[in-house]
């Protein structure tokens, strides 16, 4: 009976490791075979073989001769960036209110903004086009800074909030006994206790920035105002059948590698920021 | 009494700031687009309109009655049917393999997490390399393996390139429902899997009888979130087939309406019915979890 079971276990064993083997293999492959291939030019891009048979950075170089790809960069992080700051900035305030005061409509809040968060983004574009339009921001970083707003901000308000809710009531107790003001303990008190949750709603929100596609592809019409992923999606060749693939994934690599090397890093903080975002709603 | 007034109105003010700007990028362009949906609005005059009543909707050329428009519903439903219904089983089934002590435990953990982090633009580029009709690796292996007498056309052929679409989608967004999985795994009590242990219950019962059960609400409402998002996919579809009709989404629909065709009436129209769907499933899922939350108080 019982060396029974320890075969069975054996089998369980060795059954989780190849599965487990195999979704590593698969997360992976894409990536190291673009890896790959960046590295690759001429015949050697359409060969049989994984690696390069000389590796070459010509690709790597073109990106940012022949395109303005280092301005993409800039574009991406900047947008990223005004997107991230504004959203923690904005919705602190609004945590500290939707979390710990009970006011009237605040249930009715919530759910406006958890409903905003579901919103189809094409559902707004016709609208975003004319006011982005009507403020001269049309073909603009501020365009897509403006827009990104409409799924990082209730992200972010709606994560924060549920951290805020959990800071002990004692703290802000003490903290207005001593005459402290509302800024005071959102800025002062509250916010180095929300440091972790911060950083991974930020990174989260980072990364939809990041990512967007939709808005910028409309909003931008010039090579110098897109952002990354436009820029990606739209390198193109004389023909489909000319598509510079060497050079797609060398753009693909650069953009993905730091995303991952964060990702890596703050593994822990985004799965507590994802679990709070989608679990404890 | 005095204190708590104070309270609100600070509360009042503080929310102020988050619900302008939710108003302007949302509230008021979501009105527009209704607003536009009634008009004859091109996109290079959008001054000059006319009110044109429902025939964005019902009219000979509404969005009602074009055959695309449903086409696209199809997609979207199926496609948002069946990735939804995959990333869940194969997310519980990382989730579990995550939640097993072993020594590969984090090197796991680490490489789901890469496919979650890569743009969709790029993990959709990326694949449509590899699945290319004549250079692709993977045409390449399966050729060479024999599975396959000869390459396939991943994206251009219509009967395979809404399974392609399908499987990246499955790549690159298992790993969410993978970590939301986990996070409901680890708050099952360990005492049920112990008592379970007592009693000899066989695992496969453990598992059906004691975890699903437990983790249910949590995985239904992941379900739900990447259900919406699913509904409105349009990222992974526009880079890899554009608007092929085989795989055409309802924003893809959408998008291409309002700019590629400049009809801003019609495509309105089109993305005002696009939101009402997800709206009735939003709603119609936030009533069951309130009536829920009352019963379980």
């Amino acid at each position: 009976m019982r060396r029974h079971a320890s075969r069975s276990g054996i089998w369980a064993t060795g059954l989780r490791r190849g599965a487990s083997l195999l979704v590593v293999f698969v997360s992976l492959f894409p990536l190291a075979y673009a890896i790959a291939t960046s590295f690759k030019q001429g015949s050697d891009l359409f060969g049989a073989q994984f690696w390069p048979s000389r590796a070459v950075t010509g690709n790597y170089v073109s990106l940012f001769r022949d395109q303005p790809f280092g301005t993409n960069l800039l574009n991406s992080t900047l947008v990223a960036g005004v997107v991230v700051a504004l959203s923690l900035g904005l919705s602190l305030l609004s945590a500290w209110a939707l979390g710990r005061v009970d006011f009237r409509g605040r249930q009715t809040l919530l759910l406006t903004i958890l409903g905003v968060s579901m919103f189809p983004h094409v559902a707004v574009l016709s609208g975003l086009f004319e006011l982005v339009s009507a403020f001269g921001l049309y073909d603009s970083l501020a365009a897509m800074m403006l827009s990104d707003l409409l799924f990082t901000l209730p992200f972010t308000v709606w994560v924060l909030t549920t951290f805020m809710r959990d800071l002990p009531k004692e703290i802000e107790e003490a903290a207005l006994m001593d005459g402290a003001g509302i800024f005071t303990l959102i800025f002062r008190v509250f916010l180095p206790m929300l440091w972790p949750a911060l950083v991974a709603t930020g990174l989260l929100a980072f990364i939809g920035a990041w990512n967007e596609f939709l808005f910028a592809l409309t909003f931008t019409l010039s090579s110098n105002e897109r952002t990354v992923p436009v820029a990606i999606a739209l390198i193109s060749g004389a023909s489909s059948y000319e598509l510079p693939w060497g050079n797609i994934m060398a753009a693909s690599v650069i953009v993905t590698l730091p995303l991952i090397a964060l990702v890596l890093a703050f593994q822990r903080y985004i799965v507590s920021g994802l679990t709070a975002g989608a679990v404890k709603g | 009494m005095e204190l708590r007034g104070l309270r609100s109105r600070q509360a009042w003010w503080l929310v102020l700031p988050t619900a302008a700007v939710l108003a302007a990028v949302a509230g008021w362009p979501l009105s527009r687009t209704i607003f536009f949906s009634l008009t004859d609005a091109r996109l290079s005059s959008l001054a000059t309109r006319q009110f044109v009543g429902l025939s964005n909707y019902l009219g000979d050329s509404g969005v009602l009655r074009d055959p695309e428009w449903w086409a696209s519903v199809g997609n979207t439903l199926l496609f948002a049917g069946s990735s939804v219904l995959l990333e869940t089983l194969l997310g519980l089934g990382i989730a579990l393999l995550l939640n097993h002590p072993s020594r590969l435990r984090t090197a796991l953990r680490a490489a789901v997490l890469v496919p979650w982090a890569i743009p969709t633009v790029v993990s959709a580029k990326m694949w449509t390399w590899m699945l290319h009709d004549q250079f692709g690796i993977i045409n390449t292996a399966l050729v060479a393996s024999g599975l396959v007498s000869e390459p396939l056309a991943w994206t251009a052929d219509p009967e395979l390139s809404f399974v392609t679409i399908v499987l990246v989608d499955v790549w690159k967004t298992t790993p969410f429902m993978a970590l939301l999985t986990l996070a409901a795994l680890q708050m099952v009590p360990r005492d049920c899997y112990e008592a379970a242990e007592v009693d000899g219950v066989p695992p496969w019962r453990v598992f059906t009888h004691v975890t699903l059960p437990l983790i249910l609400p949590a995985l239904l409402v992941a379900m739900v979130f990447r259900g919406l998002d699913a509904l409105r996919v349009f990222d992974v579809i526009y880079v890899m087939t554009s608007n092929s009709r085989a795989t055409r989404s309802m924003s893809v629909y959408v998008r291409e309406q309002l700019i590629d065709f400049q009809k801003i009436g019609h495509g309105s129209a089109a993305a005002t019915l696009l939101f009402a769907t997800i709206a009735v499933v939003t709603l119609a899922w936030l009533l069951a979890t309130r009536s829920r939350m009352r019963e379980t108080r």
